[in-house]
Formats: C-alpha cells, sequence, structure tokens
C-alpha cells in the first residue's frame, strides 16, 4: 500500500451538482481526516492540486443541466481545461497510479465512465467505449433498487457487501456498451462491481427492478485494480437507518445506514 | 467567460455568415426512448395511423470563428458526440438519406430562456477564444422523423398540440417530398426582435381616462381610483415645477408610470385583503372590516405570539421573503408558498419551472440568506378526462398536468432540492386557470457575524448589485398580468423559461459570499422585476438611484422601462458596501456568475432612474410604497342551506368504493412522485411513499434538515376547494385541520407547527364582469375568519402567505372562474425522527381503531361527487375536541403505541383503511355495527363521510389496555384486525358489507393515472 493514512477527501461541486453536503457528512461519518468541498472552477483553474489527497469523489447532481446528455459538457471541461502547470490528465493518472480512490455518484458515474476512467482508466481523455444514456422509459425516476454485488469483482468500495440496498435518481442511467470485444473485456475482467436484482437479491432485467434498461444489469463498474468505483445508485442518501423506505416497518436497526458501509471500505483502506 | 455573454448577441460584428449545422443521433441499434415516447404520445392521443418516430438533436450556429466545415466537424467529433451512442453529421443532413414522411424539427423562438443553446454555445466556447460567445449564435433543436401517413393539416396540428407550445416554439414541418426544396429551412437562427428606438416616453397623465387608457394598453391593470391619485399626484403644481427643474417630464414618464402600476398590483399590494369592507353577515348584521390581512390573518400570528410570550418560536413573520421559525439555538428555517397560476394557463412547464425556481429564491433570500431543504408542490387541474370543447387558449388538462409536471421536475430536481410532499386536485373549476403551488424551505444558521441569521439591513451608500441572469423582455408585466383575469388578449411576454443551473450557480456563489461577509442585504427579483426588489430594500436606507443603463440585458433593443420591470429569471438583488464591492466581484468572476452595480441605495426619500447619464424617474418613496388609495368593497354572505337527503344505498358496496378510489383526486400519484427526487440532500425520513412495496400515501414529508441532528421537520398541506360550494369558512377550517393532523399524523405536536395561507379566489369584486362579486369578497371574509379562529384555536401561527385573487378566465365570451381555495401549508419541528410512524399496516393481528367521530357530513364528498350529488352538510371542524385529541394521539406515538398512522381525509374511513392495507399489503376484518351505531348514520354514510379531525390507526395487541386507557375520554373505535388473507372485509353485524381482494381495490386505485 503506497497511500498515507490521512484520507484527505476531495468533492467537487458546482455548476450544477447538488449532492456535495450529504457526501462529505458520509465521510465524515466513516472515518475522513479531512474533507474539502472545492467547486470544479477552482479545480480546473489549477488552484487545487490533487495530490493533496487521498480520495477523490464526483458527486451527483446535474452538471450543465445535463444537456447535450448526462455530464459530457464536464467532460469536455476537464478534456480542454487550460490551465497551467500539471495537465489534469497526468494529475489524474498519478493519482491512480498512487493506488488513491476515485468514486463517482450518479452524475457523477455518467461523468467518469464518459471521461473515459471506468471502466479501464487507461483510455480516460482519449476513448469511450462504454457510456449511460436514458432510461429505457424516457423518465427521470426516484425509487429504492436491490443491489446485488458481484463477488467475483475486486473493488475496494464493496469489500464484504453481498447485497445492498439504494435509491436511484436518475433519468439516464442505462449503461451501453456496444463494441463486442469491450464487452468481453468487461465480463472477462469482472468490472461489472454491482448489478440491479429483484427482492430475492438475483440479478435482474425487469423493471423497475432493473429502473433503466442497463446493459448486463449494471448498477456499478470498477477499474480493474479496484480503486475507481462508479454507481447510479446514491449511497450517501442512506446515510441513517431512517433513510430507508420501510424503516418504520423494522425493529432494532442500528444508526447507520448501509450506505455508509461502502465510505467505510474507502477508509478502512486508506488508514 | 462564457457566462458573462448569457445569451448576448452581436449583431454588428458577425457580419454576412454562414449558417451552419451539426446533427446528431443515435446510432442504428439503440433504442430510442424520446422517439418511442413521442410515438406512445401520439397514438394516446388518437394518431394511429403513425408508426414510427425516431428523434434526433440539431444545432444551428453562425460565427466568424468557425471557419470550414472540416472545423465544424472536428468541433462537433470532439465536443458533441458520445462515440458509443451517437452518429454526427456537419452541415450535412441525416434526412437525406432517411426513410421517413414528416421532419418536425423544434426550436426556442427568440428571446425565450433557451438553456439547452446556452449550454451548447458555452460548451463550443470550451475549444474556442475567450470571445467567442459574443460572436457566435447557436440554436439548438430538436427534431423528429415521423412515418405515417398523416396530412399536413394533421400533423401540423398535432405538433402544435403535442410536442411544443406555439407561445413560445417554433416548429418546422417539412414532408419527404418538399424535403430538398425545403430543408435549407432548418438552418436560420432568427434574432429577437428588440426595438429600434429606445427612448423615455412622456405619458399623459392628463385625465383619469388617458390614464386608465394607458393601463389597458399597457397590461397596467390599474384602478379608476388609483389612476385618479396619480393624476392628482402629476397635477401638482409645486411638483410640476420641481420636475422641470429636474430635467424630468412635468407627467409621468413610462418608467415612472410602469413602477407604480408593478408596485400597486394586487400581485405585490395583497389590495383586496388590505380593502375596507363592508361586510352584511347571513342575519343582515351589516360591519367594517378596515384589512382582513391586518384584523385577521396577521392578528392571528400575533395574538399566538402574545400567548407564548417568552417561548415564543416565531422569529421574522410576514416582513420578509419568507417566514422564519426557529428550529434549535443553532438554526432557524424558513417556509414560503407561493402561486404561479397565470403563467401556467400560458404555458404549463414554464409557468411551473418558474413558480418553483421563483419559490426557491424566496426561501433563499430570506434573512441574510438561507440553504434550501425541501421543495413541495400542490397543483389543481380540471379533470384529466375532460371530453368537451375547450376555448383555443386553453390546453386540455392532461397536457396542464404534464406540463407542470415536467416543469416541476426540472426545476426542482435541477435545482437539487427534494419534492417532499404534494398533492394533486381535480375539478372542472380549474380549466380556465390551473393552480400551481410551489413551497420551498431552508435552513440559516440562527446566527450571522452575531446577529440573527434572519435580520438584514441596507445602508446609505450601498451600491445595489444584480446577481445572476440577464435581462430580457420574456417576463414583463408578469405582476400586473396575474392581477387580471386571463383573457384573449393577455401578454406573451409575461410567459417565461427557468434555468435552475445558472440558479444552482448563482446560489453557490451568494452562498460562499455570505460566508465572507460582502453583502449586507438581499432579496429576490420576481415580480416586478429590478423596480420592487430594489425598490424594497430602498424602504431600509428611504431611497435609492438605478441606473438602467448599466444593467446588464440579453439582447439590445429593450426599453428602460422594460429593464426595470422585467422579470427575466434567475437574479436575485444584494447590497454590498463599496469597501467590498471588488471582492464580491472578484469572488463572481471566479465562480463564472455575473454580478453588476445597477445603482446605489440613498436617503433622499426618492426612487430615482437614470438613463445614460440623464434622470428618467423620481417617485417620493412614501407615494410609491404607500401612495395608494384604499380600497372600499362590499361583501354580503348568504348562508347556505344544508339539505341532509342521503342518496339510494348502494347494493354493492365495494363496487362503490372501487369506484371511489379511482376517482382523480384520491387515485394513486405514483407515477407522477417518482419523477420527483424526493430524497436529494440526504435527510429523507418519510417519503411521500411509504409501505411494504413503497407505493401507499404518506400524510407527511419527513426530513432531517441538518443531517448531525435527529431532529426534523415534517411539511404537509391541507386543500379543500370543493367545500367552498358550500361555505368558505369551512373550507378553510377543513384545510387548516388537514395540515395540522397530517403533522400529527406522522408524529408531530401542536407545540411546533407554524402555517401559511395560499388564498386563490376568483375575482371577488363586484363589477359588470362579476356580478356575483359581494358573495365572492364574503367567502373570503369568512374563509378569513375561520383562519383566524383555528389558527388561534391550535395554536398554530401563520408565518407568511400569499394571495392571487384573479382566477378567472373569460375566452370566446366564457367565463371559468376557480372555487375559492385556500391552500394551507404546514411545518411542525419533529424533535426525533426516530419517533415517527406511517400509514402503512405493520403486521397480521394488529389491532384497527377509528380515533374520532364521524357526523353526516357529506357535502361535496367524494362519494356524493360520484354520485353528482350536489346537496348535504359540508364537515365542520370541533377544534376543542381535535386539539385535545391531537394532544392524545402525540403521546401515544411517543409511547410507541401506534404501528401506524393515517389521516382520514377525501373518501372518508374506507378509503383510508383500503390506503393503510395497501401499504402493508395486508388484509383487514372488520365489524363496524358498535361504531355505526354510535354514529347513527346509515352504513354508506359512515363509510364514505368526510368529517375532519379522524384517523385510522394501528396497534399491536399487547398495547390495547394501554391505548384504551389513553383515549378514555375521546372517542375511538375497535374496527377489528389486520390479516394475511388478501381480503378487505367489512361487516355491519356480520353481515358483509364490503368483501374485496386487496389486490382489486389496488388495481381500482392504480389505474386512473398510471
Amino acid at each position: 500500500m503506497t497511500v498515507g493514512s490521512k484520507g484527505r477527501t476531495l468533492i467537487l461541486s458546482g455548476l450544477g451538482l447538488n449532492c456535495e453536503k450529504e457526501t462529505a457528512y458520509c465521510c465524515e461519518k466513516s472515518g475522513a481526516k479531512k474533507v474539502d468541498i472545492v467547486h470544479t472552477l477552482l479545480f480546473l483553474n489549477g488552484q487545487v492540486k490533487l495530490k493533496e489527497y487521498d480520495f477523490l469523489i464526483f458527486i451527483g447532481g446535474f452538471l450543465d443541466g445535463d444537456y447535450l446528455g448526462s455530464a459530457k459538457v464536464a467532460v469536455n471541461r476537464f478534456k480542454f481545461a487550460r490551465l497551467e502547470g500539471e495537465s489534469l490528465k497526468r494529475q489524474l493518472s498519478d493519482f491512480i497510479a498512487a493506488e488513491k480512490l476515485i468514486l463517482g455518484i450518479c452524475n457523477g458515474f455518467q461523468f467518469m465512465v464518459k471521461l473515459g476512467l471506468l471502466p479501464d482508466e487507461s483510455m480516460a481523455f482519449q476513448s469511450q467505449k462504454a457510456s449511460l444514456t436514458q432510461n429505457h422509459n424516457a423518465l427521470f425516476e426516484d425509487r429504492w433498487v436491490q443491489l446485488k454485488v458481484n463477488p467475483k469483482n475486486s473493488n475496494i468500495f464493496t469489500k464484504g457487501i453481498s447485497q445492498l440496498e439504494l435509491p436511484v435518481r436518475h433519468g439516464e442511467g442505462k449503461i451501453v456498451v456496444t463494441d463486442p470485444d469491450f464487452q468481453k473485456r468487461i465480463l472477462n475482467d469482472e468490472l461489472i462491481a454491482m448489478y440491479y436484482a429483484d427482492e430475492k437479491g438475483e440479478q435482474t432485467a425487469e423493471y423497475p427492478h432493473n429502473p433503466n434498461g442497463s446493459w448486463e444489469n449494471a448498477a456499478a463498474l470498477s477499474n480493474k485494480r479496484g480503486n475507481l468505483f462508479g454507481l447510479m445508485p446514491h449511497p450517501e442518501a442512506y446515510n441513517h437507518y431512517t433513510n430507508h423506505p420501510q424503516w418504520t416497518r423494522r425493529e432494532n436497526q442500528g444508526e447507520d445506514g448501509d450506505g455508509l458501509l461502502i465510505f467505510k471500505n474507502a477508509y478502512r483502506y486508506l488508514s | 467567460m462564457a457566462g458573462d455573454d448569457h445569451e448576448k448577441q452581436q449583431e454588428t460584428s458577425l457580419g454576412e455568415l454562414i449558417n451552419r449545422r451539426i446533427e446528431i443521433i443515435l446510432k442504428e441499434g439503440l433504442d430510442d426512448p424520446e422517439g418511442q415516447k413521442a410515438l406512445r404520445i401520439f397514438h394516446q392521443s388518437g394518431f394511429a395511423e403513425i408508426s414510427e418516430i425516431r428523434s434526433l438533436q440539431a444545432y444551428r450556429l453562425q460565427s466568424p470563428l468557425i471557419e470550414s466545415k472540416e472545423h465544424l466537424h472536428s468541433l462537433a467529433q470532439d465536443l458533441f458526440v458520445d462515440p458509443v451512442l451517437n452518429d454526427c453529421l456537419a452541415e450535412g443532413f441525416f434526412g437525406d438519406d432517411r426513410d421517413f414522411d414528416w421532419y418536425v424539427e423544434i426550436t426556442y423562438k427568440p428571446g425565450v430562456t433557451d438553456n439547452a443553446s446556452r449550454v451548447a454555445r458555452e460548451n463550443l466556447g470550451l475549444l474556442m477564444p475567450d470571445d467567442f460567445s459574443a460572436r457566435a449564435r447557436v440554436l439548438a433543436a430538436r427534431g423528429f422523423f415521423i412515418k405515417g401517413a398523416i396530412d399536413l393539416q394533421s400533423i401540423t396540428e398535432a405538433t402544435g398540440k403535442l410536442l411544443m407550445n406555439p407561445l413560445i416554439q417554433k416548429g418546422e414541418i417539412i414532408s419527404k417530398d418538399r424535403w430538398p426544396d425545403e430543408r435549407e429551412r432548418l438552418l436560420s437562427i432568427p434574432t429577437p426582435s428588440g426595438d429600434e428606438r429606445i427612448e423615455v416616453k412622456e405619458m399623459d397623465c392628463s385625465g383619469v381616462d388617458s390614464i386608465m387608457k394607458l393601463s389597458r394598453e399597457r397590461t397596467l391593470a390599474l384602478s379608476v381610483s388609483e389612476a385618479q391619485t396619480i393624476h392628482q399626484w402629476f397635477a401638482d403644481p409645486q411638483r410640476r415645477k420641481r420636475r422641470k427643474e429636474k430635467g424630468l417630464p412635468e407627467n409621468a414618464s413610462d418608467i415612472e408610470l410602469e413602477a407604480l402600476a408593478q408596485t400597486w398590483s394586487e400581485h405585490c399590494k395583497h389590495k383586496i385583503f388590505n380593502a375596507e369592507i363592508h361586510y352584511i353577515d347571513e342575519n343582515g348584521k351589516s360591519s367594517k372590516i378596515t384589512s382582513l390581512y391586518k384584523s385577521l390573518i396577521q392578528k392571528a400570528t400575533r395574538d399566538i405570539q402574545k400567548t407564548l410570550g417568552d417561548r415564543d418560536w416565531c422569529l421574522s413573520v410576514f416582513k420578509d421573503n419568507a417566514g422564519v421559525i426557529r428550529f434549535n439555538e443553532d438554526y432557524s428555517v424558513a417556509f414560503k408558498v407561493e402561486t404561479h397560476n397565470s403563467p401556467s394557463a400560458l404555458d404549463p412547464y414554464g409557468g411551473a419551472l418558474t413558480g418553483i425556481v421563483g419559490v426557491n429564491r424566496d426561501a433563499f433570500g430570506t434573512g441574510m440568506g438561507a440553504e434550501l431543504v425541501a421543495n413541495t408542490d400542490v397543483f389543481c387541474f380540471g379533470p384529466p378526462d375532460y371530453d368537451q370543447p375547450l376555448p383555443e387558449r386553453l390546453f386540455h388538462p392532461k397536457r396542464v398536468f404534464e406540463g407542470v409536471r415536467l416543469g416541476v421536475e426540472h426545476g426542482g430536481n435541477h435545482s437539487g432540492v427534494p419534492t417532499i410532499n404534494g398533492s394533486v386536485v381535480f375539478d372542472e373549476c380549474f380549466l380556465g386557470k390551473p393552480l400551481v403551488f410551489c413551497g420551498s424551505l431552508s435552513v440559516m444558521p440562527a446566527q450571522h457575524r452575531g446577529q440573527p441569521g434572519e435580520d438584514k439591513l441596507a445602508n446609505p451608500g450601498d451600491l445595489a448589485v444584480m446577481v445572476g441572469g440577464r435581462i430580457g423582455k420574456d417576463g414583463i408585466h408578469g405582476a400586473t398580468f396575474s392581477s387580471e383575469e386571463l383573457g384573449e388578449s393577455s401578454p406573451v411576454s409575461a410567459v417565461q423559461i427557468g434555468d435552475p443551473i445558472t440558479q444552482k450557480k448563482m446560489f453557490d456563489f451568494l452562498w460562499e459570499a455570505k460566508n465572507q461577509n460582502l453583502y449586507s442585504c438581499i432579496t429576490d427579483n420576481g415580480a416586478g422585476g429590478l423596480s420592487s426588489s430594489v425598490g424594497e430594500m430602498a424602504e431600509f436606507t428611504n431611497g435609492c438611484k438605478i441606473d438602467l443603463g448599466q444593467a446588464p440585458l440579453k439582447y439590445e433593443g429593450l426599453q428602460p422601462w422594460e429593464i426595470l420591470i422585467s422579470e427575466a429569471q434567475e437574479r436575485m438583488t444584494v447590497s454590498v458596501s463599496p469597501l467590498k464591492i471588488a471582492e464580491f466581484l472578484a469572488l463572481s468572476r471566479l465562480m463564472d456568475v455575473e454580478s453588476t452595480v445597477v445603482g446605489e441605495f440613498t436617503d433622499t426619500g426618492l426612487f430615482e432612474c437614470f438613463f445614460n447619464g440623464k434622470l428618467v424617474a423620481s417617485l417620493e418613496m412614501d407615494f410609491l410604497h404607500d401612495g395608494l388609495p384604499r380600497m372600499r368593497l362590499e361583501a354580503e354572505w348568504k348562508a347556505p342551506a344544508e339539505e341532509l337527503d342521503p342518496p339510494e344505498l348502494p347494493s354493492k358496496m365495494g363496487e362503490t368504493l372501487k369506484s371511489i378510489l379511482g376517482r382523480p383526486d384520491i387515485c394513486s400519484k405514483e407515477k407522477l412522485i417518482r419523477q420527483y427526487d424526493h430524497e436529494v440532500k440526504g435527510g429523507s425520513v418519510i417519503k411521500p411513499l411509504v409501505g411494504v412495496k413503497r407505493d401507499a400515501p404518506a400524510d407527511a414529508g419527513v426530513i432531517r434538515p441538518v443531517l448531525d441532528l435527529m431532529m426534523g421537520l415534517a411539511v404537509s398541506n391541507g386543500i379543500c376547494p370543493k367545500y367552498s360550494q358550500i361555505d368558505c369558512y369551512h373550507m378553510a377550517a377543513c384545510a387548516i385541520d388537514e395540515a395540522i393532523r397530517n403533522i400529527i399524523s406522522v408524529g408531530g405536536s401542536l407545540d411546533q407547527i407554524a402555517g401559511l395561507d395560499n388564498f386563490c379566489w376568483p375575482d371577488p369584486v363586484l363589477s359588470d364582469k362579476t356580478p356575483d362579486g359581494k358573495y365572492k369578497l364574503a367567502q373570503l371574509v369568512r374563509a378569513c375568519e375561520a383562519v383566524y379562529d383555528y389558527c388561534v384555536g391550535f395554536g398554530v401561527p401563520l408565518i407568511s402567505g400569499k394571495d392571487s385573487m384573479k382566477n378567472d378566465s373569460v375566452l370566446e365570451g366564457k367565463k371559468i372562474s376557480i372555487l375559492p381555495t385556500l391552500l394551507f401549508s404546514a411545518v411542525g419541528v419533529i424533535k426525533d425522527v426516530r419517533n415517527c410512524v406511517t400509514s402503512d399496516f405493520k403486521a397480521a393481528g394488529d389491532l384497527i381503531y377509528l380515533v374520532g367521530e364521524t357526523f353526516d357530513e357529506l357535502g361535496a364528498s367524494e362519494y356524493y361527487r360520484q354520485l353528482g350529488k350536489s346537496n348535504g352538510a359540508v364537515p365542520k371542524v370541533n377544534l376543542t375536541k381535535a386539539k385535545a385529541r391531537y394532544r392524545l394521539m402525540e403521546t401515544a406515538i411517543q409511547n410507541k403505541w401506534i404501528r401506524s398512522c393515517h389521516d382520514c381525509s377525501d373518501g372518508g374511513l374506507a378509503v383510508a383503511l383500503a390506503e393503510s392495507a395497501f401499504g402493508g399489503r395486508l388484509g383487514v376484518r372488520l365489524e363496524i355495527k358498535p361504531a355505526l351505531d354510535t354514529s347513527g348514520l346509515r352504513e354508506d354514510l359512515f363509510l364514505f363521510s368526510e368529517s375532519q379531525s379522524r384517523f385510522v390507526i394501528s396497534i399491536a395487541p399487547k398495547d390495547r389496555e394501554a391505548f384504551e386507557r389513553h383515549f378514555k375520554d375521546d372517542p375511538i373505535f375497535l374496527l377489528g384486525e389486520t390479516d394475511d388473507s388478501g381480503q378487505f372485509k367489512i361487516q355491519s353485524g356480520q353481515i358483509d358489507l364490503i368483501d374485496e381482494k386487496i389486490q382489486d381495490l389496488f388495481d381500482a386505485w392504480r389505474s386512473t393515472l398510471g
């Protein structure tokens, strides 16, 4: 392990992003030493350096209103940023090579995939072979889904978790991979981190369990190394047991919401 | 910087340019949900002949900086194309090689806020020199390739009705045959038509008639007595002399007249609520009311505050953009609900969208600024299945519904604010104007720099700074237009589209500016535009100067008066000390938000405007704000006859229940609710949908607004315009009781519930147009009396409110007026959210009780409306009993005896039972004989009566004794228990009244709105 023991966390905000507060709250609850919420434009101006952090989070929201497709303009902002000093591409590749962590949630996940960071970071800033598009029913929907963790995927964030319930809140959550070779690679390398599942916890294509018609029922992807992870559902929205839609039907619940497990795994790894 | 040039176009520098075009289409083989959705809409509207629709995204461009087709192609590839999803053409048409019958392309008309085009231009700017935005025009377009044998007239009609709103959008329709000749049309970028001559005009104020003529021509909504006041004011020889000396016209300038009209509008000044009313009650007794607002609404709060004494938790009421209450020592909560009815009638999408983003500015701009935590929305529409012809200018209620839904989806979701609660009401009276209520809650630190966070103060010498979007001709005359009925001549300029992303960026900046203490006062730019925002802040210092030439414009060609009163969205006004202005503007630039100094606050007692260095308006502050004459109005109440004439006893009560469950007001709204983000911000505790399958209705939304704390806020709404058909006093009482009951139902306490009143009325002023004005005003008097009686009685202070008094439409000679409507919104502080309860039955074997008495109160009930019956008694709230019961419920919930709690409202006991059963997916087995006998009612009346202050609750059998002892002084009725049978079985004296499968009832409840 090359990472320091600080868990210094950078959350990028602004430009239509909106989950910074609850994401920061989850980090603080899960062992972060320091959490900075930084406006994306300041980051793109080069005012904040990635190397001062161990954990980078791309949060949910509507980057530039998701016009031109979710997160598309933000991806361009990163690709064509005119900052002085070290390029963003370089900063990110050093960050990843140092086995530090990147998490993308919802809009942040769409961003990571479209920038090429997921599921194979070597493509970042250059090519893109996976994408996310409109839900098959063309509706934005807020609903809780059952998630099954792919036991063969080796990312850091879902360690020790086999099943998880989280809310999805998106209109463009359908993962699309059309290149057969790339499909094969994702499957062979087990880069799908979580599947949409039915009430029994079995992977399913059936709506609304799979809320968007995603390829292979994928809800989350990771890179091969396992330090980059992105998902459509919102773990930060399940930060307390009373977030669960059925909490009033359950007895003797621990205070934590299960979404915190994702964050705790991150800080356990970083500590 | 891209944002600096928001929609700014500099015609002169563009010269002769090539019209360019990028087309983006989904790759063959990929699903096209947008196209499929359009196809579904066509089919649902009877266009069965359409067989396929494929969607396309296009961008029309002009810029000297785009050098060639190749350059454009590479820009498109780099910036617009998703290589996995899209194919792209630069300067070509996919239509050239496609099989289709019709191509339809939709764009926003010039001057309308167009977010897709703005973002596309910013996106191109990423690979262009810094001045690109100023030297480029970009128009985003949505295209559809349509296959099907349909003629030009039908496709034109369908496009106008189903795919766009012709008021603000333009559609190009081209057939395959004409394609080669007509496709060039798809390249044009129309420009906004600004005025060529910019000038300040003198207005003829020589007589009342001339002012009234101006009022009609300019949508000023002035009354004769207001015109008289204005005439006299400008006729004063001393004043004329002074004005002449200052270089002002002796008569009013157009700027002054417009500023007066906006400030004096019903929308801004609430003239009817402040009028002197001569009221005759049902006994012919006559009395004088000096101001409904002061003598009843405001007084209710003052009286409660007096009673609370030291424990008063109202921090700021009726003065700021929103009311503020204490949450705990560290935080305060602001709450505001606004209506956006008139704009929503013209464009449901834009009207609702601007409703949400507008009320968010209110809640954000309260005190020194507050963070948004929740939205709540309530809509009133015409019946979704309405099948009679409608006047040309009106949309079908279904279309209104969909437009409003989408507007709130974009407004709420894109603002990152959860929509935690809402309600939809249907009635034919809302065909003319829908009601769109948008509410917003925010949280602020209790202290800001050692001062209460709800306080603010602009100082003389502070600069007036406009932050956010630019000014255009959109949103001219919103305040005055909404102060009139909707008619053929309603101004199209009142329609606007909002931009929640620009607004979010502005909020991010202002929050940072607040934390750095860079401004002294803040308010929203809403109705009346700069005229109102600067004008109202100027009351702190007693004066202001506005330089209209400094205000940033979307495009050239705005008259100075338009700059002053435009309600263009996404703008706030702040006052900034000259010492801090540099820092403020630098931070603004850094965060890509436009801020402009537009004036200065003074203590001259004058509201002054300058244009090109010349004084063009100078009005005394006290005349502007307090000069308008008080209205004198007549009201006369006629008490309704409440005939108790029951219908025939239905032979199949189960079928009756099913038909009531399927009524639009009662049926499942899941599809609508799911399209709103109801849990962003991470503090969701009770969502709008609850139960095993998360599809049963919750009574109130509950959130943890501060994630570190277990304290919560419960938010609910009470609304029942149908009872206005009988008596508005009880309509208002029922709305108040419903809102409070819902808060109690989830675990709130009468200790701290605050209310908001939103009155939406048909014009209640006696005139030729409104011969029944006296009665309608008496209805308002009655409703206000109920608000006073019940708010004081329950100890629920009103902290903010709003009224919209002209909800009539006169189109094609037909007048449609709404039923008088009070929306009562409530927010309750929850001490510990972990003790909250939901409406779903929890386990088989639990005991089900009805809490509260049932009376023969079926007037305007869902049951009677289903039968088309118009008589009966309206439900009446027994304040003493209700209050005692709510206190008992609070303790019972805190003691954790109550496992489920659902309020009985529309549809009565039977509907409440069914909904709780849906939530738990549990059967029920009930014997109602004892309860029925106590009520003395017939079975159907008992099951469907809408008597107020009642709950359906369930408890575990082990708690029976404690629970019953607790309620020994209040009527509760054990009805039976839950079971696993899957049946909904109600007996009376062991005779089956209803025996239906839960699933069948559920299907009936679900089918109406899908």
